[in-house]
């Protein structure tokens, strides 16, 4: 596969097995740019991007905003509470002033499923989904995938367990699409209250028990706790849930012994994760966040680097 | 379109006896060859490159680096392309500063691809030179540039395809020009 024929990237469960290894493999190149003293190059020269985020974002807007300097893309990043939402206009009519400005790409964040793709259909720019209420953060999912295949070489047959809550995870559910789609082996562990309701959909196996799921596994991702989950009830505090399902060295002994511990970030240091966990050498956690960098200038170049399919 | 053969103009032996011959000229132009670095460009002046460096290695008896550079992100066409070109990874571990640098390809023809290289080159740093080694030079230039370095000037037509096979990609060493 040669380019990817798509105006947009909305999710993992709508790209197939070819266009993920074509963005890892486009992505190993971009890192090389990030090694270099002047990182910069020229390759989208006068092309605007906009980034939409309607809900707080620093790593994931930061990794956009250098992605697209590293690029040489010019663009503007408006956050959702100074914008004119607040004003009460509709996200269509907001991204289309926008786009009569000459923006060719959105990255947009907010806080309600499906938003990405309603606001795809309704302009002719690319739009890339920087998480979207439960439903997927597509681009957390590539850089996942791009970290464990650095890190392993591969990613079929390995087994990869995402410890949290995976109900209400957007991260969760880009990874347990995109990994399974190139071949790997996704369980989950976690509260049954946090575990999402379709399971059979997903095609994962849950598990009660963090002990049992890591079981010779290659991959343990936590994914963060969110707070005001407790209020709801779902679980009863951040003690006990850091006492069952945190993960410490104890906990994930039973893992191959070149088990990678990734956390998308931001980490709640001693509930989901252990901190010497977090800071031992099988974490890989900040090798994620270079990877996002790496992992989005290849969706610039792929999305606007070539001529645009009208 | 399908193209078909219309001469060779060069084989093993000529390409072999032009790559030697650039060595000597690469050597007697930087008097040494103690700050000359080489860099080929993907695809075809990679295996080039290596090739001068090795020759260069049996002459003076010290390494020459070699770095791999992908102009992909550099080119002024990506706009007006239909295929997109796949990037590849760039490969310079090595300082360009005040070095004098020899890019290998294997056909020059617009000058475009070169100039994409030394804006490329500039971005890892500042050499003392850039110069150009080539194994065809095929004419048709549409920017002012030129080869420091030529295997062989092959007078061609636009229309005209000047392909260049090496048997580390190809199995075959053998400069061939198709018609179509």
């Amino acid at each position: 596969m040669q380019a990817l024929r798509r105006k947009d990237i909305l999710s993992l469960e709508e790209i197939s097995a070819e266009e993920i290894t074509l963005i890892l493999e486009t992505a190993r190149s971009m890192r090389e740019i990030m090694l270099r003293k002047i990182k910069k190059v020229p390759t989208l020269r006068g092309r605007a991007i906009l980034n939409l985020f309607y809900e707080p974002s620093t790593r994931t807007k930061a990794s956009f905003e250098l992605a697209q300097k590293y690029m040489s893309a010019d663009s503007v990043s408006v956050a959702g509470s100074s914008s004119s939402l607040v004003k009460g206009e509709t996200l269509k009519d907001t991204v289309r002033n926008v786009e009569v400005m000459g923006v060719e790409c959105v990255i947009m964040r907010h806080p309600v499923s499906g938003a990405a793709h309603y606001l795809a259909r309704n302009i002719n720019a690319s739009v890339i989904n920087a998480g979207d209420g439960m439903h997927e953060h597509p681009t957390q999912g590539l850089l996942d995938l791009f970290t464990i295949l650095d890190k392993k070489g591969r990613l079929e047959k390995l087994k990869v367990v995402i410890v949290g809550d995976v109900r209400h995870s957007r991260v969760a559910r880009s990874n347990i699409w995109g990994l399974q789609k190139m071949g790997a082996e996704v369980v989950i562990a976690g509260p049954p209250t946090l575990m999402p309701p379709d399971l059979e959909a997903f095609g994962v196996k849950a598990y009660d028990r963090v002990e049992e799921a890591v079981e010779n596994a290659d991959v343990v991702m936590a994914l963060r706790l969110q707070k005001e989950r407790q209020d709801c009830g779902l679980f009863p505090s951040l003690r006990e849930y850091a006492e069952i399902y945190g993960l410490t060295e104890q906990r994930v002994a039973n893992a191959k012994d070149d088990l990678l511990i990734m956390h998308p970030g931001p980490i709640n240091r001693g509930v989901e994760i252990s901190s010497s966990l977090a800071d031992s050498p099988r974490s890989v956690v900040l090798d994620q966040v270079t990877g996002g960098v790496a992992v989005r200038m290849a969706l610039f170049y792929l999305l606007l680097g070539g001529i645009k399919e009208e | 379109m399908t193209l078909k053969h219309k001469v060779t103009v060069m084989n093993e032996k000529a390409i072999g006896q032009a790559l030697r011959r650039i060595t000597h000229e690469i050597i007697e132009r930087n008097k040494d060859v103690k700050d000359v670095v080489l860099v080929g460009i993907r695809k075809r002046g990679v295996p080039l490159a290596t090739r001068l460096q090795s020759y260069l290695n049996e002459i003076e008896g010290s390494p020459v680096p070699l770095g791999i550079l992908d102009i992909t992100l550099y080119r002024d066409d990506l706009s007006q392309r239909e295929d997109q070109p796949v990037v590849h990874t760039t490969d310079i571990p090595f300082d360009l500063n005040n070095k004098h640098v020899v890019v290998v390809d294997d056909v020059l023809y617009t000058g475009r691809t070169i100039r994409a290289a030394m804006d490329a080159l500039i971005d890892h740093g500042r050499p003392a030179t850039i110069q150009l080694a080539v194994l065809i030079d095929r004419g048709h230039r549409e920017l002012p540039i030129r080869a420091d370095y030529v295997g062989k000037n092959v007078p061609t037509s636009r229309s005209e395809q000047v392909e260049v096979k090496v048997h580390e990609i190809d199995q075959v060493d053998r400069v061939d020009i198709m018609e179509t």
